[in-house]
């Protein structure tokens, strides 16, 4: 693997890498607030049922994630929690913010104990709007991560300056401007 | 020289003496675990602090207010319509079950009643939640002890639930459907009979649940026994609901209480059980939901025609007063006491919720477990975050 630590990769093998890390995201099992709940639905639901993008609910662990939803309301409490457990995941990894909490406070904009909007603490690749989104909405969100990762220059993000590198902007689920 | 009884004694003491030393030897250092506030078993950002000795817990404490939200402070910025939209988050599986109580209380401030037909799909819509509720505690408990079955057919089972409350309200998760004087709307053609047939199939899976669950050896091993919480102390701690009930403390505000509710149009069993283990608290679950589709099927089929909605001014002010209502939530007990000073929002408002109560009774319900009863005592306890931290 020489090649991805210089950087440089060519084209057939960057396609075959990230058809590879696209369907087999391993998302990490963690619920915060109201959100968790569809976002279960959404995995762990016969109606829904996530595996069949290839993505698999599984690990416990943020050392074995690639991928995080942040499903809920972050208060200022959790934030630091929040940002201790993203870091602990390997790179390269991917957020989806789920929820209107968790985009910019949500219902709880003029609270004094929330964080309006993840994205204040982590970086954000996917933002799914909805109080609660729909599990839909939440796999549509996995969808277009998923057309990101295939579309990504692995050279690019590993070469990366800092750690957390944003090599794309984010993309809002149905569209819509970020603020 | 001694005799045997003497002799016996002093072997005795001999060995209890080279116990005591074996047992200072072998003593190790306390541990102190915490579980959460992110763990996978911990139903949301609850942290647990315990501190072990070996396997056993010697103390432990819930961490709280990683959910915290300032909803208190938040209903003083919100007008009287504003707050059910807020209020549906508290308890988030049963959502139209908390937005009942505060308008009811608003309702007794303002005088005005509900017509008879919005409190009957008020009650219809109530049960329908509890029946959201309980039925994914139903599912998350076989999670919590190792089944992962249980979790898919309770989400399949609920999905029926969820997208009657969507056909009514509009809203599947939050309905934000209920207004001072009434309800928003009116139900949609059909819904009835769709309900009908959607209260037989939660019936059919409460069979299954009770076939798969609750008759299995391993299900039973693992709760019976656990986690026992006699009537007396489920009483000093403030426990309300199934928890209370399952001590064997005959309690429902459902029945007992006279509110602007349809519950007593209805012939319904309050279940109980005296053993107050972790296995009569999920067993009482699992009989409510049942008695929950028996209320809806008994409602729908009584219900009046007319209005959905009392005349009330188009601009909401709640004259001045207090008020105290509760309601028989999901969870246990959950009230609102509005205080109003004639403004378009309320002054003050205390939300007394059922969770917060029933995990009170954590440290001392811990204390002598071993470390895998701490996972299906929290299970069996069932609280939810956000109805704890608000």
């Amino acid at each position: 693997m020489g090649l991805v630590d210089r950087g440089r990769l060519p084209t057939p093998l960057t396609t075959l890498f990230n058809l590879g890390r696209s369907y087999s995201l391993w998302v990490y099992q963690w619920g915060l607030a109201c959100c968790a709940i569809e976002m279960g639905a959404a995995f762990g639901s016969p109606r829904y049922d996530v595996m069949r993008l290839g993505v698999i609910p599984l690990p416990a662990s943020p050392r074995q994630a690639d991928l995080v939803v942040i499903s809920g309301t972050v208060t200022d409490k959790m934030a630091p929690s929040v940002k201790r457990l993203y870091e602990q995941m390997p790179e390269p990894k991917y957020v989806i913010s789920m929820g209107s909490c968790a985009n910019c406070g949500g219902p709880y904009w003029d609270s004094y104990s929330v964080t309006k909007g993840v994205d204040q603490i982590i970086p954000v690749d996917i933002y799914v709007p909805g109080c609660p989104p729909r599990p839909e909405a939440l796999l549509e969100g996995v969808v277009l991560l998923q057309q990101r990762i295939k579309n990504e220059d692995m050279g690019a993000r590993w070469r990366g300056e800092g750690t957390h590198a944003r090599v794309a902007e984010p993309v809002v689920v149905g569209g819509g401007p970020i603020e | 020289m001694t005799d045997l009884a003497d002799r016996q004694k002093l072997s005795y003491i001999a060995a209890q003496a080279a116990d005591a030393r074996l047992n200072v030897e072998l003593e190790t250092e306390g541990m102190t675990l915490n579980i959460g506030p992110q763990h996978p078993a911990t139903l949301g950002t609850l942290r647990i602090i315990v501190r072990l000795d070996g396997e056993q817990v010697v103390w432990a404490e819930p961490g709280l207010g990683y959910m915290h939200r300032g909803y208190e402070k938040l209903t003083e910025v919100r007008t009287f319509p504003q707050v059910t939209a807020l209020v549906n988050r508290i308890d988030w599986l049963g959502s139209f079950a908390n937005e009942v109580p505060f308008i009811l209380a608003a309702e007794k401030l303002m005088e005005v009643e509900a017509p008879p037909r919005a409190q009957w799909i008020r009650t219809v819509l109530f049960e329908l939640s509890r029946i959201a509720n309980v039925s994914l505690f139903l599912g998350d408990l076989g999670v919590q002890l190792g089944a992962i079955t249980p979790v898919f057919m309770a989400f399949r089972d609920r999905e029926y639930v969820l997208n009657l409350i969507e056909g009514a309200t509009g809203g599947r998760f939050h309905p934000n459907f209920d207004r001072i004087g009434g309800l928003k709307e009116d139900l949609p053609a059909g819904w009835i009979t769709e309900t009908k047939q959607v209260m037989k199939k939660l019936r059919n899976f409460c069979d299954q649940m009770e076939d798969l669950l609750f008759g299995n050896e391993i299900f039973q091993s693992r709760l019976r026994g656990i986690g026992v919480i006699p009537a007396e102390v489920a009483k000093q701690y403030g426990l309300s609901g199934p928890n209370l009930r399952a001590s064997g403390v005959d309690w429902d505000l459902r029945r007992d209480q006279k509110i602007a509710l349809a519950y007593d149009k209805v012939q319904f069993k309050v279940w109980t059980h005296p053993d107050g283990d972790s296995f009569a608290r999920c067993w009482i679950r699992l009989q409510e939901t049942r008695e929950a589709t028996k209320i809806v099927d008994q409602l729908l089929d009584g219900i009046p025609s007319g209005s959905v909605m009392a005349k009330v001014p188009r601009i909401i002010k709640v004259p001045e007063g207090e008020a105290w209502v509760s309601t028989e939530n999901p969870l246990g007990e959950m009230g609102y006491y509005v205080i109003s000073k004639g403004d378009l929002g309320p002054f003050r408002v205390k939300i007394r919720s059922a969770s917060f109560n029933n995990i009170s009774v954590v440290p001392w319900v811990l204390r002598g477990v071993y470390v895998p009863d701490v996972i299906s005592i929290l299970a069996s306890l069932y609280f939810i975050l956000g109805d704890i931290d608000r």
